[in-house]
Order: C-alpha cells, then sequence, then structure tokens
C-alpha cells in the first residue's frame, strides 16, 4: 500500500500504478481518454492533468499527467487545483474544435464518454469560430460503422486494434490535426476482435452497425446480465431489447473471464433472437408420416394446452426417451431429465465428441490440473496448444493469449524499473520478444504469428508428438522421442525445456479436433508436467458448446447415455416417442442413419426456438425462449458455473415462447415451484452441480424492498410503448421467477455482481462507469464476480492414455476439422452481418494431393463419404501445411457437420465447376491475401 | 602519423567550398581517424567518457544537455563482460535539420563527411556501442552521398567494421535518409521513425540511453555534437575549452539569416555576441532596412529585440534573457517584414509539423494560426488575443508530450510580450472600420 494525499485528503492505495489509476481506484472523478485499464497509458490527450506537490512545503506544484506520474508513497497531489483545472477544460475546448454537434443524431449519444468527460470538466461555452476539419468515412464491414469526423485522435482504436488485439489492417495516418483513424482503403476490418472498437472508442468513431439498424438510446434498453451463447468460453454479456427486439449485445465486465472484451461472433451473433425462422407457437402435424419427408408448411398451429397434454402423455410413456442438448441451460436438460427418468435422458452430442468431452471432463476432476480462467491464462508464461485454433474454436481465449505472450514483456520491464502501465515504453523495450508459446495442430491458425514454433502434421502424429513430450517430462529417455524425426525431436526438447523452467505453465487443448489419441495426449502432458513440477499444472480445455460441460456433468459422463445408445434405444424398437431438448440432430449424426430411425418412431416433440432440420419430421414443435428471453445456467469450458437471466419478457400477444425447462414443469404439473426450485433440485441431485444453487441471490432478493431493475431510471415512454396497439396502459409484466424485475422501479447501484446488468454511475453514462463498480480499476466487481468454478475435486487420477500406433490407414484421404468463428456456430449463422462474414464452404487440400487430383486452388472438387449418400460440391483451397492425405473441411459452412469426419472422404475432380467470379481483388494488399489464405477465403 | 597543431576552427578546419571534400587518404593526412586510433590504443571506454564530461561539451542540437553526462546514463559492461557477449547499443547522429532558418550540420557533412564518420566511430568506442546510424534529411542528398562514400572508405580501409584495429571492437555505420518530417528531430520520434514506425515522440523515462532504439541502450546527438568530440580526444578537454568566450566550452557554428548583406554560417569562439555575428560576419542589415527583431537560434527559439544584440550567444546568456540558443542560427526581422504574417507563417509551419499525438499541440497548433490569420485579416477582437494568451500557457512546456508546441509558443509569447500593440492595433483597426 502507499499513501496518496488527493486535495489534502489521505487515500491508502496499491502500489505500483500510475495516478489515474489510483484516483479512479478511490472513487474519485478524473477525466481521460487515452487510458484504458486494460491498455495503460501512453500520455497522448492530456486530458487527466492534475497538480503535483514536490512534498508537505511545496505551495506552487507542477502540472502532470496522472496517467504517466507512479502513484508513489507519500506522492501529494490536487485535482481541484485551478491550474489544472483550467488545463483539462482547456484539452476538451480543444478536442471539442473538430468534434461535430451531432450527438442528437449519433449512435453514441448517452453513452459517449466524450460527452461525460466534457460536462465533467466544465467546457460548455465554444468560442473556436473557424470550420472544423473533415474527413472520409470507410465501409468497414458489415459490423462497424466509421464517422471519423468525430474523432479526437485518442489513438485508443490502433492501440488496442494492432497492439492489444494483434489486428493488422488498422492504422493512425496522416499526422498534424489531419491524423487518421481507418484501414489503407475501404474494406472489412479483419480481425475477429473489432468489435470491441464500438466500447473502445470513447465516443461514436466505431459504432455497432447492427445496432443502428435498429437504433435505441442506451437509457431506452431494457437489459439484463447473462452469458454469450455462441461458444463455451463464457463470457458474459449485456444483451438490449426495446420493442421485443434485442438490439445488440454489449460486454459486461467480468475480471476472472471477458475482462472489457467480446469476440464479434458474441457481439454480432445476436440476429436468432429476432429471427423470422424463430418458432413462436406450437406446430403440430395432423398425419404422422415420418417416411413423407413432409416440411413446415403442413404443420398448423396448436394450441398451448393441447401441445401441454400432449407433451404429458409422452413424459409419461415408459416407452419415451429425451435427448438433451449442449446449448440448452442445465435446468433445461436437467427438468427432461428428471421427467423421463436418468436411464431414459441422452446426451445429444455427436458421438466423435461425446467421448473426448466426457474424457475431458473426468481429467478435470484429478488433483493434477487447475482448470485456468481466462485471467489466470494471461499470467502464464509458457504455452503448449495441442490441436485447437483457439481463434475459431474459443475466440476470447485466443484474444487472452495474445496478453500472456507478453509476460516475457512484463519480465523485462520489471528488470529495466520501467511500470508496465508504461504501455509504449514497454513494448518498445520488448520489441518481438515473447514469453513462448507452441501451437501444435493439424493447420495454419491465427494465433501462429506470436508463436515461437509451429507443428503440423496428422492428428495421429501429433498426438505422438504430445506422447513424446510428456514421456520426455517424465523420463528423458523414452523409447516414443527416439522415433520422431529430428525436427520433432528439437520441438519436443524446446517444448520440455520451455514448460519445465517456466514460473507458470499452461496446456491449452481440447475437443475440437474429435480425436480422443490428440487430447489423451495433451492430458498426458499435463500430467506428466505434474509429476515433473511437483504442482498443479494451469491448463485451458476447450469444448465446443455453451452447455457441453454441464451436459456432459449432468448426465455423469455415463457411456450409456451417449446420442449413439439412444439411436440404439429407437432402431431397436425400445424406445417409441422423442423429445428433444433444444437440438438439431441432423448436425449430430449420419442423417441417413437418423433418417431411418427417427421413421421407426411414434412420436416426435421437439422443444427449440428457431427453425432447423431437426425439426422437419417432428409431429410437436414447442417454441422455446432463446437465452434473451429465458433463465438458466450454462458451464463454461473452464467448468465455470454461471447464470444468464431473460432480458425481456415474451411477448405473450404473438408468442407463446417458454423456457424450455417451464414447459416440461408445466407438463409435470408444476413439479417444481419456480426457478429457484429447479436450480436447488439439480444442485441436490448431482454432487458436480451443488454449487449453482449459490451462482445468484434467489428471486425474493430484494434491494431496500424492491427487485433489480432491468430497466434504467431513464427509460422512456415505458407506458406508452404499445400505445400504437392500446392507448390503455399495459401492465407491466412480472418476474416471479428471478430477484430482477421488467421494471424502472429500484437500482442496481449495489447489486451483486451476477445481478448487475449494466454499469451506470452519475457523471459516467458510458461502459467506462464500470470503474465505479470494482474495489480496483480492473479488478473484480464490488458484488462479486460472476461464476463459480465446479472442477476441482481433489480425487487422484487414475486416467491413463494410450499412445496411438504409427500405423497408417488404408484410405486415401482422412478428414479433419477446419472451423471458422464465422460459420461455424449453429444460431450465429442466423444473423445475416455474420453469415457475410463466414467463407464460402470449401476443401482444403495439401498441394500435392491437388495436383494428384488435377485440382487447383478454386476448381471444385466432389467430395463424398464411405458408406454415406451425401455428396458435396466444394471449391478447393490449397492449403501448403497440410499435410498429404488430410482433407480440410470448414464445420457448419455448406452443410459440413461433425458426424462426416467419422467417415473417410473420397474426392474426384467437379469437371462442371465453375469458378465463382472474385470479388475481393481490388486493393487487395499482402495482408489481406494472406489472412485469406488462412481463412480459406481466397478461392 | 604525428597529429597537427590545434586549431581554433576545430569543426571546419577542413572545410573549403573551392574544393571536393576530403577523401580518406587525405584526410588521414590532416590527422583524419586519430582519435580513433587514441580511443582504441590509448584510452579505455571510461576514460573518453571522463575527458568528455572534463570537455564541458553541450548537445549543439538546441537543447544545450551537457554530452558527457547524457552519455554517463548509458549501461557499461566490463571488458570480460563486453568480450564474452557485447551488449547490443547504438550511436545515432541526428542528421535531420529542419529547424527553420538552420543550416550548420549541412557545412560540416558536405564540407568534411569524415569529421562526423570519425566523431561517431569514436563516440561508439567510447560508447561500446555495436552499430551506428547517421539519420539525415531526405533533401540533404549530397551530403548523404558524401556520408556514405566516407563509410565506404573506412569499411575498406577497416575503420569500420569486425576488430577495428585489433581491439576486438567491431561497429558498423548506416546512412539512413529520413522520409521528411520536422519532428524527426526530436530524438525518440527520430528513433521511431528509424524503426519504421510513425514518427511520434516517446515518453521519458524511459530515457534512450536505457531503452532506445529496438529497446536497446542508444545516444542520440546532433551531428555538429558528434563532430566535437574527436579534436577533444585529440586535444584535450582544456584545450575545447578554451576556444571559448564565455563559461559554455568549444566552438559554435553560427548562422545568420535574413535580409542581411551576407548571409551565411561561421564556425566562432561559443559565446560570440549576436552583434558580431550581425555587423562583422553577416555585414549587417541590408540598406534600407532595420532590425526590428530576431529569432536567435532557429523558429523555436522566443524573439529578442536588438537591445540584446551585445549578449554573448551562448547557452547561458540567452537562456537569462528569456529565450534559447537553439541551434544558434539566428533569423533576422527587419521593419519591413510584415511582422504578423511572418508570426503565422511560422505558426503555420509548426501546426503542419505537429505529429498529432497529443491534443494541445495537435489541436491547439491550427487554432494559433487560425486566429493569427483572422487577427490578420482584420477580423479578429480581443478574445482572440486572449486565447493567444490562453495558448501560451496550455501548449507549453509540461503540458504537452513533446517540445514541439512549447517550440511554437516560444516565438509567439515572445511577440505578444514585445510586439502586443501591433496586435491591438490590427484589433482596433478592425472595428474602427465596423464601427
Amino acid at each position: 500500500m502507499a499513501k496518496l494525499t488527493v486535495d489534502d485528503q489521505d487515500y491508502d492505495v496499491a502500489d505500483g500504478n500510475n495516478l489515474l489509476h489510483a484516483c479512479l481506484s478511490i472513487g474519485l472523478d478524473l477525466p481521460y481518454f487515452c487510458w484504458h485499464p486494460c491498455m495503460g497509458s501512453v500520455g497522448a490527450c492530456r486530458q487527466c492533468a492534475v497538480k503535483q506537490y514536490a512534498d508537505e512545503n511545496d505551495e506552487r506544484g507542477r502540472v502532470v499527467m496522472a496517467c504517466m506520474t507512479p502513484a508513489s508513497d507519500g506522492a501529494r497531489i490536487s485535482i481541484n487545483d485551478k491550474q489544472a483545472k483550467d488545463f483539462r477544460a482547456g484539452v476538451i475546448e480543444l478536442l471539442m474544435t473538430n468534434h461535430p454537434h451531432d450527438c442528437p443524431v449519433c449512435e453514441e449519444g448517452g453513452e459517449c464518454h466524450l460527452q461525460d468527460m466534457t460536462e465533467m470538466s466544465g467546457h460548455t461555452t465554444r468560442t473556436y469560430d473557424e470550420q472544423k476539419r473533415t474527413h472520409n468515412n470507410q465501409y468497414l464491414g458489415p459490423l462497424i460503422n466509421h464517422e471519423m469526423n468525430r474523432c479526437i485522435s485518442c489513438y485508443r482504436c490502433v492501440r488496442y486494434y494492432k497492439d492489444y488485439a494483434g489486428g493488422r489492417d488498422l492504422d493512425a495516418m496522416g499526422a498534424h490535426h489531419h491524423v487518421y483513424f481507418g484501414r489503407h482503403t475501404d474494406g472489412v476490418l479483419e480481425s475477429p476482435f473489432a468489435g470491441n472498437l464500438v466500447e473502445v472508442c470513447p465516443t461514436g468513431v466505431f459504432t455497432d452497425k447492427t445496432f443502428s439498424a435498429h437504433y435505441s438510446r442506451k437509457w431506452d434498453l431494457q437489459t439484463s446480465p447473462s452469458v454469450c451463447q455462441h461458444c463455451a468460453a463464457g463470457c458474459n454479456i449485456t444483451p438490449g431489447e426495446r420493442y421485443g427486439t434485442l438490439k445488440r449485445i454489449t460486454n459486461r465486465y467480468n475480471a476472472d473471464v471477458n475482462g472489457y472484451f467480446l469476440c464479434d461472433r458474441g457481439r454480432f451473433g445476436y440476429g436468432f433472437v429476432n429471427s423470422d425462422d424463430r418458432v413462436t407457437q406450437p406446430l403440430a402435424r395432423e398425419t404422422i408420416n415420418h417416411a413423407d419427408n413432409t416440411n413446415s408448411d403442413t404443420a398448423i398451429q396448436c394450441s398451448t394446452e393441447n401441445s401441454l397434454t400432449r407433451l404429458t402423455q409422452a413424459l409419461k410413456d415408459p416407452a419415451t426417451i429425451a435427448i438433451g442438448s449442449p446449448r440448452a441451460s442445465l435446468e433445461s436438460n436437467f427438468a427432461l431429465q428428471s421427467a423421463v427418468g436418468e436411464s431414459r435422458f441422452y446426451r445429444g452430442i455427436a458421438p466423435s465428441e461425446d467421448t473426448t468431452i466426457n474424457t475431458l471432463l473426468k481429467f478435470q476432476q484429478s488433483s493434477c490440473v487447475n482448470s485456468a480462467s481466462q485471467r489466470t491464462i494471461e499470467s502464464c508464461d509458457a504455452v503448449l496448444i495441442l490441436g485447437e485454433d483457439l481463434t475459431h474454436t474459443s475466440p476470447r481465449t485466443a484474444l487472452s493469449l495474445r496478453q500472456t505472450v507478453r509476460q516475457r514483456a512484463r519480465e523485462l520491464a520489471d528488470e529495466a524499473r520501467i511500470p508496465f502501465w508504461q504501455d509504449a515504453a514497454v513494448r518498445e523495450l520488448a520489441q518481438q520478444e515473447k514469453s513462448p508459446l507452441f501451437i501444435i495442430n493439424t493447420h495454419k491458425g491465427d494465433l501462429d504469428d506470436i508463436a515461437e514454433n509451429t507443428y503440423f502434421n496428422s492428428p495421429q502424429k501429433i498426438a505422438r508428438l504430445g506422447f513424446a513430450i510428456a514421456e520426455q517430462l517424465r523420463d528423458k529417455s523414452g523409447a516414443l522421442s527416439a522415433s520422431l524425426t529430428p525436427e520433432e525431436k528439437e520441438m519436443c526438447s524446446t517444448i520440455v525445456n520451455a514448460l519445465s523452467q517456466a514460473k507458470r505453465p499452461l496446456i491449452i487443448a481440447g475437443a475440437s479436433l474429435l480425436n480422443e489419441d490428440v487430447l489423451n495426449s495433451a492430458l498426458d502432458v499435463i500430467k506428466s508436467l505434474h509429476i515433473n513440477r511437483e504442482e498443479v499444472i494451469q491448463a485451458h480445455l476447450v469444448v465446443p458448446e455453451v452447455n457441453s460441460i454441464g451436459l456432459a456433468m449432468l448426465t455423469q459422463s455415463s457411456a450409456e447415455r451417449s446420442l449413439s445408445e439412444a439411436l440404439k434405444q429407437i432402431e431397436s424398437g425400445a424406445a417409441k416417442r422423442l423429445v428433444v431438448l433444444e437440438n438439431d440432430l441432423y448436425q449430430r449424426v449420419n442423417p441417413e442413419k437418423l433418417d431411418a430411425a427417427l421413421e421407426k418412431l411414434d412420436e416426435i416433440i421437439v422443444i427449440d426456438h428457431v427453425w432447423h432440420n431437426g425439426m422437419a419430421k417432428a409431429d410437436l414443435i414447442i417454441p422455446a425462449a432463446s437465452f434473451a428471453e429465458g433463465d438458466g445456467t450454462v458451464v463454461s469450458s473452464e467448468g465455470r458455473a454461471q447464470r444468464f437471466f431473460a432480458t425481456f419478457p415474451v411477448n405473450a400477444d404473438n408468442s407463446s415462447a417458454n423456457d424450455s425447462w417451464q414447459w416440461v414443469n408445466q407438463a409435470l404439473d408444476n413439479r417444481w415451484k419456480n426457478f429457484d426450485a429447479i436450480v436447488n433440485a439439480c444442485a441436490e441431485s448431482n454432487d458436480l452441480l451443488a454449487p449453482i444453487a449459490d451462482l445468484a441471490p434467489p428471486a425474493d432478493y430484494r434491494q431496500h424492498g424492491l427487485k433489480v431493475p432491468r430497466m434504467s431510471h431513464r427509460y422512456s415512454g415505458r407506458t406508452a410503448l404499445s400505445a400504437n396497439i392500446n392507448v390503455s396502459e399495459v401492465k407491466q409484466p412480472a418476474d416471479p421467477q428471478t430477484a430482477l424485475g421488467f421494471t424502472m422501479e429500484g437500482s442496481n447501484v449495489n447489486a451483486p455482481g451476477p445481478l448487475r446488468n449494466t454499469a451506470w454511475a452519475p457523471g459516467w453514462n458510458s461502459n467506462q462507469s464500470i470503474h465505479k463498480f470494482q474495489d480496483e480499476v480492473g479488478g473484480p466487481l464490488t458484488g462479486g464476480s460472476s461464476g463459480l468454478c465446479l472442477f476441482g475435486s481433489a480425487e487422484s487420477n487414475e486416467l491413463e492414455f494410450g499412445v496411438p500406433s504409427e500405423q497408417t490407414s488404408n484410405a486415401d484421404f482422412s478428414a479433419i476439422p477446419f472451423y471458422h468463428i464465422f460459420g461455424s456456430d449453429e444460431l450465429s449463422n442466423f444473423a445475416a452481418p455474420i453469415a457475410e462474414r463466414s467463407p464460402q464452404a470449401y476443401l482444403a487440400l495439401n498441394p500435392l494431393d491437388a495436383a494428384q487430383l488435377d485440382l487447383t486452388q478454386g476448381d471444385g472438387a466432389t467430395l463424398r463419404f464411405e458408406n454415406l449418400q451425401q455428396v458435396f460440391s466444394l471449391t478447393v483451397v490449397i492449403r501448403p501445411e497440410l499435410i498429404r492425405g488430410l482433407v480440410g473441411l470448414p464445420i457448419g459452412l455448406g452443410g459440413l457437420t461433425r458426424h462426416l469426419l467419422e467417415h473417410s472422404p473420397l474426392l474426384e475432380k467437379n469437371l462442371a465447376w465453375q469458378r465463382v467470379p472474385s470479388g475481393r481483388d481490388q486493393n487487395v494488399i499482402a495482408t489481406d491475401q494472406s489472412i485469406g489464405l488462412s481463412e480459406g477465403l481466397v478461392p | 602519423m604525428s597529429l597537427p597543431e590545434p586549431t581554433q576552427r576545430p569543426l571546419t578546419q577542413h572545410v573549403d567550398h573551392n574544393r571536393e571534400a576530403y577523401n580518406l587518404a587525405e584526410y588521414e593526412a590532416h590527422g583524419g581517424y586519430e582519435s580513433v586510433r587514441k580511443m582504441l590504443t590509448e584510452l579505455s571506454p571510461s576514460a573518453g567518457l571522463e575527458l568528455l564530461k572534463a570537455s564541458d561539451l553541450r548537445g549543439r542540437g538546441g537543447a544545450g544537455f551537457p554530452t558527457g553526462m547524457k552519455w554517463s546514463f548509458v549501461p557499461m559492461q566490463s571488458e570480460a563482460e563486453r568480450l564474452a557477449n557485447p551488449m547490443q547499443k547504438y550511436i545515432v547522429a541526428n542528421a535531420d535539420e529542419m529547424e527553420p532558418g538552420t543550416f550548420k550540420d549541412r557545412v560540416i557533412m558536405e564540407g568534411c563527411p569524415h569529421l562526423l564518420v570519425e566523431g561517431m566511430i569514436v563516440g561508439a568506442a567510447i560508447l561500446q556501442a555495436t552499430t551506428g546510424y547517421i539519420f539525415i534529411r531526405g533533401e540533404y542528398i549530397e551530403a548523404a552521398e558524401k556520408l556514405n562514400r566516407a563509410i565506404s572508405e573506412c569499411r575498406e580501409k577497416g575503420w569500420l567494421g569486425k576488430n577495428i584495429l585489433g581491439s576486438g571492437w567491431d561497429f558498423d555505420l548506416h546512412v539512413h535518409t529520413s522520409a521528411g518530417r520536422y519532428i524527426c528531430g526530436e530524438e525518440t520520434a527520430l528513433l521511431n521513425s528509424l524503426e519504421g514506425k510513425r514518427a511520434t515522440p516517446r515518453a521519458k523515462p524511459p530515457f534512450p540511453q536505457v531503452s532506445g532504439l529496438w529497446g536497446k541502450p542508444t545516444i542520440v546527438n546532433n551531428v555538429e555534437t558528434l563532430a566535437n568530440i574527436p579534436n577533444i580526444i585529440n586535444y584535450g578537454a582544456e584545450w575545447f575549452k578554451g576556444l571559448s568566450l564565455t563559461e559554455d566550452a568549444g566552438t559554435k557554428l553560427y548562422g545568420v539569416s535574413g535580409r542581411v548583406n551576407k548571409a551565411g554560417c561561421w564556425e566562432l569562439p561559443m559565446g560570440t555576441t549576436a552583434r558580431e555575428l550581425l555587423e562583422v560576419h553577416a555585414g549587417g542589415m541590408r540598406d534600407g532596412y532595420k532590425l526590428k527583431t530576431f529569432l536567435p537560434g532557429g523558429g523555436s527559439t522566443p524573439l529578442l529585440l536588438p537591445e540584446h544584440l551585445d549578449t554573448p550567444m551562448d547557452y547561458t546568456h540567452i537562456g537569462k534573457i528569456g529565450s534559447r540558443m537553439g541551434t544558434g542560427t539566428m533569423i533576422m526581422i527587419d521593419d519591413q517584414v510584415d511582422f504578423l504574417g511572418a508570426l503565422k507563417n511560422l505558426e503555420h509551419f509548426f501546426a503542419q509539423e505537429s505529429c498529432g499525438f497529443c491534443t494541445p499541440c495537435r489541436d491547439g497548433l491550427p487554432w494559433v494560426e487560425k486566429t493569427l490569420d483572422k487577427i490578420i485579416r482584420g477580423k479578429g477582437t480581443s478574445a482572440d488575443i486572449e486565447w493567444l494568451d490562453r495558448a501560451t500557457v496550455n501548449l507549453n512546456m509540461g503540458f504537452t508530450f513533446c517540445a514541439h508546441a512549447p517550440g511554437a509558443m516560444g516565438p509567439l509569447e515572445s511577440a505578444l510580450k514585445y510586439f502586443r500593440a501591433e496586435f491591438e492595433t490590427r484589433i482596433k483597426l478592425h472595428h474602427s472600420e465596423t464601427v
């Protein structure tokens, strides 16, 4: 602790920070622009000037920039000093000379840091009467607007985009008061983290284009604390709604997980909630004829009562089985599991994924491993990634890794006694020096640029390399290591050295390659590292979906509860009816096999919120609430259980959608009294899930007798919202399930972390206000972070892993999955801007394999699979790093699903193929091309 | 080769515009590179540094910081450490001579390129630097060519390269021609530019001596400063101090421009008065022109008046009368110049050359320029003078990121001090017209 005196008041502040950080942490108001808690100080804007005094006797003092001055013990400063105040007002006055007076039509208005700071510094009268400088705006793609005239040149955007997120196509250009922040030319911003510019920009230069399309002011949005549904990273989000439309997603601060940043899939992938493909009413098919592949048109609306009756009957029938979902909440899965009984509830996960997730879950409970949060990941200093293209399988984690490799910079800065918050100085000092990061995978990925070394080979070979690393960590002279090539041997010993010498090594692996051997090899590395270092090893094991872990925990990872077993039950005739929860089974298993199985059933009931193939054969479709209208709990890759709360109620006039667990509950004659009851029942049912009861305060939690409001105290026109339909004031919907209300009444100021929907404080209308709710800037929320980790019982680890043999298969080709942040996730693809960002379906080949098939980049190939009827016509992308015999298939694009990888692919040239004319060849620079190649975009 | 007798013009003794600059052989014949020999065979790096400190040499780029002290912050290795694993260090010559009215470094680089090269090698030997760069203004094409020629001669002869004079010390030198911005003269902006980044200054601390070019210890010095080092090594600190008329040591390349009879650049003892420069060396003001005011050391130094002409031109004395010696190249402004127009022109230059990094400079200077323009057009009000007064506070030292805007405020602040009436007259004129 250091003693800091501000305007003659004494405070205790943390050591080693700057004055701005210290002042904000103790709750004082001091305006700033260029500083950011995650990005440190550069001293560009000069807005945070304060007066610093040399000692007790110094009366003159001198003006310093708070962000550039250490808060050393005994420092004496003044914020209210007239000279400092006048200067701060002067800086705002200068910034405003070029800023347009367009606040009324600016999307940032009402949550603009520049507005707040202008107010705070007291610049109210304009004396500048010359012309303003103007800029041309750029087209930056479907996600982000660009309005450069509003720019105040704080340099935050480039510092975030380039330095923090590793982007290459945004920069500061020009000089003096014509500095321009943009791309070299119009074009889509390449970084999958570009959306954070919207929140990083202190004013309205970068704004959310999807939000602009149906804009509302921040204060007019109804918001709730929520969790992103588009991967298993567990990012906290704040969805905002008005007029029954989900209008946008913003970051919700969680110090342990996403911090201040989201990925673009999470931010812009919400379109499915508002989609025309939403199922809003129960639909029933009158004639049951599964052989006839009837489509939705023949399904007719059925009443809620009828559908409930049918659901009740089905749930009571002992010949009914149910299939849960890794994208549905624990509560919904639990409700259905309870309804049909544990033995008849199956995991709706592709078989190839199922085994790896189960192994992973078992391993996570052993005492040798600690599941690392994103914050922990950032504190590690040597990383091995085995079999994950993290930018596309767990994007936010990839962004964290870009900070992890800066541990080396932190060490160098410590040695040189430069505080780490001196951002430019530390980057200058460290240059290209990074902490070691090794990537072993089947193909190049988007983190390779920060890796010390990369290795690409077949899954079998990378698993063998992984096992060799494990072997060397245990015992230097292993037989497996001897079988490696010289290149592999060198890689192996470099990695072993780095991992054993690091202060805090980290292993990242996961289920993405759908290959048990690869995962096992990574787990063996963790185990061996544990033996080598005699300590708990940090690891982050990635699973694909928002609740993959939750579903596995709920079903005890039991092999009898896999989707294959469910299909066996159906094929054998033991099961007559099927209830499917929020799941498109056609994404999971061989469609031919599934078709055949479904035909045998008497009744199929699907509960889900968007239309998908899995509904085509349903006899009854029950409309579920999406995450934006429902409450639930999900468990992330890290094992962090987190609660999400409905952002807005379902509009009963035009939708009968309801939480899936509610449908089941009603069908069971309200077995659980309310949401808390089912949460508690779920927690009691399973030791692993026990902590979920404590995730958030119960529904009867009150602050000063009031619920925590979802609407801001400035919410406008609440009583007139539906006046165009009915002039009488509508009763406010009640929320009996949670401690949040669909209301303006009450305050969230002292809300516990899990109930904190947005941040607002007097004078702080922008997202920067979050520091008012942190004990220390950049630290945990005052009310506690959201989420509890469910991993970590200390049983000894009994898992043993078998090394895969070296033998090769007879097939010419084997398929491996490629993932795309835009395109590989089922739900976000409903959002048009995400679809626009996703590449065309393709298949990736080694150049020699391609040559053998007489294929070149952009040609067409016909893809078949052994024992499957399906045929795909795909454009060919040449990937030189891909080992011969591998075919890379982009999961989620063009109907390419995970289950296909279980079959051997058969390839031939498609002679009828017509090349797609490339619209991208104009103004392409090297970076566009290289990025495009790595995404498989450029034909 | 024995050293020739010391001269009173150590920087320009070999400069003769009537002939080609010396090649290596000619330069060596006149005692060239003796300082390198002495440094590498007789003196230890620390002895070299002590000599530099004792000489009281101050930076000739404008700030006048004691060179020896600046260099003493560079981390040094012991001989054994260095031979085992030499620390990467850089020495950089700031040859981005862009200060308005300044053309002194050009005289050295075109007249005797080997002197700068020698200064850099001997400086590098003191610092035990591994690589040197001459960051030269892009327009100095002839100087760059000559320096490149001098460097390749030195490489051939072994003054540059591996194991120089068998000392076990390696050093190489490169010329980098700048893409051209005034701010590149700021040493940290220069380093960023040299690294291929935007030419924005860096925050200090850390100072370049600790974390400079590519994060390594680096010394950046003006051409004239570096050119002084060989002779200090050769002839000693006392000789160097004895060259000066005042307390600030050595000689100085002074220049005079404006409507004078004989504009030029001369090497004279430090502390020569401005009057001597103007009246003796520059031949006085041209007929019909009277000196109104002058910028003593380039565009960014506060104005002085004819009454200040008898002040010795050195760092200390000019500092005492409220200006800075800067580069020592005076711009004389006569009574027939449109004074406010000249001031606006100067502020236009600074506004254009702002790197755009910090707010007061980026957004303040254009407003200053526009305000001056308004006053000149007769549209000014007293509020405009108030704003100019405010700018001289808010754009000044301590408030801005680097010294660029404070430099621009120097002439403005002094103009408001000495010639306030002219501003006010223009405004009153406007009001009387409108009334």
